[in-house]
């Protein structure tokens, strides 16, 4: 109770902080959809030479890609984590976080998180919902709970990733270039998997297992029953990997002595 | 004066060689990068062995060239510029006795130079061992493509000075830079080789800089072009070259007047 009240407090400030720069607002809104119609022209522009890539049609692969903006856009709105180490630890904000009562990772998060972020999933949605209508894709009434609980396990696995790759920063104080190429394989995930070599195939499950957030539970409600247990894993693995990655954060968090004298 | 530049090339490029943690996971994760793109592409190739005047073993190796050239034309003058911007340390830098666009030019180098010798050659060497691409051997062809590269090095940190500028007149620039970044892979071809595009599209970006920076280079190295297409390409890349340069002297110049506003 206590979290959300705190949560609809910062909810309420920054939205007042957001909507005094109205133009930085517009343009955070602008660049966020370019960075999804990027994706999406690769798709389009490809399948204008071919009819299908290892048996997925146009709109199976623009299903999976909208599928995967959801859990997508949820995790960059609530794990923001893009510039903790220039802001927390370099400039030593972390010192202060650290005498905050609320746990130091929801403290992180909610002093950086992007809720208009969120636009992404609506567009996410709306792109899933052509395909589905262009394929006439039958839906079930379980369909809907097992797409929020597969987003649900996308988002902790995104985050779990993050958060340990963040916790990183405790160790050492210069600048890693690591988050933004892992944003890079992150978006591999929501390629059908077949199409790589079994050792990437491998990667993407079970060692950085982006395929979880995007191609195994979209395919999963494209109704490809071949990879249903994969996709019924989703949540678990996201459990898994949520949970290693606080406790990354905590061991760092214990381990951090502070950038000052 | 000169003396003191390339001091800043020398500096920046021992800066990068600190961290060490980046060069060595920056090589694994480009030859994973490449790794994916050519599975992606050999799957649309499938049983097409030529889409667009490109065979399948053509692709495989632009998309080896095409992100190995990346390594070396890429930098961070974009989120550098718009960070100094932003905290102000810009007006310390304003009153010392060098220009700051140069500085940070020269920086660049630095950083260009590192990443070639450190990631580049050696990540090359790496991926020509794990994927069938197929480079010319010793051949004059070598100097074309550097030279070509060069150009599109010098084409991308202007690219990456204007979107850092740009933070004097947009308060908070990280989405800016980001959405360039992505915009650039984009439209130079990295992802996409330019031929791809359909031909409406095709006629758009040959009016844009970014062709230039990835798309011009790489070819000159795959598909050995000679004759009128490559003066085509030299000239189009110098033309951007020199092009790019009013912008940021436009910008610069109003920015300097601009800057009280934001204090330090």
């Amino acid at each position: 109770m206590f979290y959300v009240q705190i949560f609809w407090q910062y909810l309420e400030q920054y939205l007042k902080t957001r909507l005094a720069y109205r133009w930085d607002f517009l343009t955070q809104f602008v660049t966020d959809l370019s960075f999804q119609a990027v994706n999406l022209v690769f798709i389009l522009v490809v399948f204008s030479h071919t009819t299908s890539i290892k048996g997925w049609t146009r709109e199976e692969v623009i299903f999976i890609y909208g599928y995967f903006l959801v859990p997508f856009a949820v995790f960059a709105a609530f794990f923001n984590l893009w510039e903790f180490n220039e802001r927390y630890i370099i400039k030593g904000e972390m010192d202060r976080v650290l005498t905050r009562p609320v746990h130091s990772l929801v403290q992180v998060m909610l002093e950086t998180m992007a809720p208009e972020s969120l636009a992404g999933a609506l567009v996410g949605l709306l792109i899933m919902g052509w395909a589905a209508a262009r394929m006439n894709l039958q839906w079930t009434i379980w369909d809907i709970p097992l797409f929020v609980i597969f987003v649900i396990g996308g988002v902790l696995i995104y985050g779990g990733i993050y958060i340990a790759l963040t916790s990183i920063s405790f160790f050492s104080d210069s600048k890693t270039d690591i988050q933004p190429i892992m944003y890079n394989i992150g978006n591999y995930g929501r390629y059908p998997v077949n199409l790589y070599h079994r050792i990437i195939q491998f990667v993407l499950t079970w060692v950085l297992p982006f395929a979880f957030v995007g191609f195994y539970p979209a395919s999963y409600l494209l109704d490809r029953d071949h990879w249903m247990w994969l996709a019924f894993l989703t949540p678990v693995v996201g459990v898994v990997y949520f949970v290693f990655g606080v406790f990354c954060w905590n061991w760092g968090v214990r381990h951090y002595r502070g950038a000052g004298n | 004066m000169l003396s003191t530049y390339l001091e800043m090339i020398r500096i920046r490029f021992l800066m990068m060689l600190a961290y060490r943690v980046n060069y060595y996971s920056g090589i694994v994760i480009y030859s994973l990068n490449i790794g994916v793109n050519y599975f992606i592409w050999m799957a649309i190739y499938g049983s097409n062995n030529n889409l667009q005047g490109m065979t399948a073993s053509q692709m495989a190796t632009y998309v080896a060239v095409a992100w190995m050239s990346r390594a070396a034309y890429f930098n961070n003058l974009d989120r550098e510029i718009a960070q100094e911007i932003r905290d102000g340390t810009v007006a310390i830098q304003l009153i010392r006795p060098y220009h700051y666009l140069m500085v940070k030019f020269f920086q660049a180098w630095g950083e260009g130079l590192f990443r070639l010798l450190l990631f580049s050659i050696p990540g090359m060497l790496i991926v020509s061992l794990v994927f069938p691409i197929h480079l010319p051997g010793f051949d004059p062809v070598w100097l074309l493509f550097a030279a070509s590269l060069l150009l599109g090095f010098v084409i991308n940190t202007q690219i990456n000075m204007i979107t850092g500028l740009a933070a004097f007149f947009i308060l908070n620039n990280q989405g800016l830079v980001r959405a360039k970044r992505v915009l650039v892979d984009l439209f130079s071809g990295l992802i996409l080789p330019i031929r791809f595009y359909p031909n409406w599209a095709q006629a758009i970006l040959s009016y844009l800089p970014f062709q230039a920076i990835s798309y011009l280079p790489s070819m000159i190295l795959v598909k050995g072009i000679g004759g009128p297409a490559l003066v085509h390409a030299f000239t189009v890349q110098i033309i951007w070259c020199v092009l790019l340069c009013l912008p940021i002297f436009l910008l610069w110049r109003r920015a300097r007047r601009t800057l009280t506003v934001q204090g330090g």
